[in-house]
């Protein structure tokens, strides 16, 4: 287990520097003047030659990249120009809005997804087991902005049970802030439980033509035991993957649906940022965004290993 | 193919109604753009304010946006935009992931394994996440948009080629063509390719929804195609806002976009179940 563990701390170490990498080279090395552009067309060669040295853009490139992975280890972020303020400060207060939306919308997916995947499956190639992919597919079809919009007309607009957007702070009580992040959550969701539904579904049905399954009904025991003793617990395993893997399409979809909800979140900096030209917040949140990727892609390999029975090490390379 | 393997095929595949369904509506689309390449009913680039967010009527099926224009002739455009961003963006990512998934198959190394690894990388993030990333740089845009998709394609198609040529690179008609001494690439064009070429198909098929996907909600965040060219993502964009007083201005762009992705994730499921059926599509983007 340990030297798992190990193997799994060292590769998660060179994923996060390959992809502090590659958004330094996009952003940094490829053509194109950063300082140009920040500042416009209209630029003067003054300011533009201020903010060069305010950036280090005149140091090479490998000074520069160690520059900022150095702040970044000691938590400095650098400073937005927008704002005025430092990019960790606006990150931190951002991330209070699109962490909880990912999780809420998480649980979600999952709270749908188990139950109905398990149905199709028992109930495979008949009504049932049409009736749940029929509405994954729709689901899968469905753009979560699209969605978002949709239930805006409906709740907001309609029925005014909720604001059209918006985001009331955690300061003002969990409540409001939670009904904030309901209709957002459910918009995020939908996409996120049509693909799960779809591998519970066929994980659950690999397990049913294993070997033990087949011999746990030869000896008597009944269908409902034989699927809470033996096929549950064996289909979480491919789920746990997926779910780990769909975490960074989670975080992508929540860029766009916190836009659609005027949600102050990440995704929502992100998109400002990048119309006022906010390249170092733009590139600090990239790489946050990259690093939370790899991060819970570790985690879920060592949840992996915790809930797989097998003994470690031979069973993953 | 035999004539009547041919004849069971196509006797398999009537019997799908997800791929009979998913072929109806992605004809529909793309004969839909055909139609909006050669004219649609009213001209999309003119303004007419005194039209504007007309109800539907006998001359506009379905009203006319906040512009004055037709909204059924927008739609159309829309529906053009979006096959060509499809084409092109599995067009990048076929180009250039099946010759590179099948090289990384057909040899061994370092060079493969770091080719490989940074695909990984590239397919833990989604294209929207790199598409962000670039229109930061060059700036939003349509071509930038396409571009950060076509990346994203060329990782998963090297994934799946290179994963479809390993299957076939074990089997005896492959070592029995290299004993009698084929050259490589020979091997890999005559041998693997036709082989792994299903799993291709139906990947491409899937790809090319998501890239619709992606495009209309670049497009929506004002970062894909940028105005007066028509896109699904940025009428919605413009719909958001006349969303109290207009709200079917809201529905229509995306049920379009539905219809799409619909039709064609139906066909790609179609197609595997006809021409793999143990295939595991790859679902991400």
């Amino acid at each position: 287990m340990l030297s798992y563990l190990a193997h799994r701390a060292f590769n998660l170490a060179a994923a996060l520097l390959a992809a502090s990498l590659l958004v330094f080279v996009i952003l940094s090395v490829l053509p194109g003047d950063p300082a140009e552009i920040m500042l416009g067309v209209g630029a003067t060669p003054e300011s533009l030659a201020a903010l060069r040295a305010e950036l280090g853009l005149n140091e090479s490139a490998v000074i520069r990249y160690f520059d900022w992975i150095g702040g970044v280890l000691h938590g400095d972020f650098g400073q937005s120009m927008t704002y005025g303020v430092p990019v960790a400060e606006l990150v931190l207060e951002r991330l209070q809005v699109t962490v909880p939306l990912a999780i809420i919308a998480f649980l979600m997916a999952v709270a749908v997804a188990l139950p109905f995947g398990v149905f199709a499956a028992v109930n495979r190639n008949r009504p049932g087991d049409y009736l749940v992919m029929g509405f994954s597919q729709l689901g899968l079809a469905v753009p979560n902005f699209w969605f978002g919009i949709l239930l805006i007309l409906i709740f907001a607009v309609q029925l005014h049970w909720f604001q059209a957007g918006g985001f009331a702070p955690w300061a003002d009580g969990w409540g409001p802030a939670l009904k904030s992040l309901l209709l957002p959550a459910v918009a995020l969701a939908l996409s996120e439980a049509a693909i799960l539904s779809r591998v519970v579904r066929s994980a659950t049905l690999d397990v049913y033509r294993e070997d033990y399954v087949r011999t746990a009904r030869a000896k008597g025991l009944s269908k409902p035991a034989v699927l809470f003793r033996h096929v549950l617990r064996n289909m979480l395993l491919p789920v746990v993957t997926i779910m780990g893997l769909q975490f960074a399409f989670l975080i992508a979809g929540a860029v766009v649906v916190e836009n659609v909800f005027y949600l102050p979140g990440l995704g929502r900096l992100i998109l400002q940022a990048i119309f006022q030209r906010d390249l170092v917040v733009v590139q600090n949140i990239i790489l946050l965004l990259a690093g939370l990727v790899v991060l819970v892609n570790f985690i879920v390999d060592l949840a992996y290993a915790l809930i797989d029975p097998r003994p470690h090490g031979e069973a993953h390379r | 193919m035999s004539g009547t393997r041919q004849k069971s095929l196509i006797r398999k595949a009537l019997h799908r109604p997800n791929l009979v369904l998913g072929g109806f509506l992605t004809g529909f689309i793309f004969l839909t753009a055909l139609a909006a390449a050669i004219g649609t009913p009213y001209p999309t680039d003119g303004v007419s304010i005194a039209e504007r967010l007309q109800p539907p009527t006998a001359a506009h099926w379905l009203g006319t946006d906040s512009l004055g224009r037709d909204l059924l002739s927008m739609l159309m455009k829309g529906a053009q935009n979006a096959m060509l961003m499809g084409c092109v963006a599995v067009g990048i990512g076929l180009a250039v992931g099946v010759p590179a998934g099948l090289y990384a198959a057909m040899r061994k190394g370092l060079s493969v394994d770091a080719v490989m690894r940074l695909s990984d990388l590239i397919f833990a993030f989604p294209a929207i996440l790199t598409a962000v990333l670039i229109a930061a740089l060059y700036g939003p845009g349509v071509t930038n948009a396409i571009l950060a998709v076509g990346i994203f394609n060329i990782a998963v198609f090297a994934r799946v080629t290179r994963g479809a040529a390993l299957n076939v690179m074990g089997r005896q008609f492959v070592t029995a063509a290299a004993a009698i001494g084929r050259p490589p690439i020979a091997i890999a064009i005559h041998h693997v390719l036709p082989n792994a070429a299903g799993a291709i198909i139906i990947q491409a098929t899937i790809q090319f929804a998501v890239a619709i996907l992606a495009e209309a909600g670049l497009s929506y965040l004002g970062l894909g195609v940028q105005p007066p060219d028509p896109s699904w993502g940025k009428m919605l964009n413009d719909a958001q806002t006349l969303m109290f007083t207009h709200p079917m201005q809201a529905v229509v762009p995306g049920a379009a976009i539905m219809v799409a992705v619909l039709g064609l994730n139906l066909l790609g499921d179609g197609l595997r179940d006809v021409l793999d059926p143990r295939l595991r599509i790859v679902r991400s983007g």
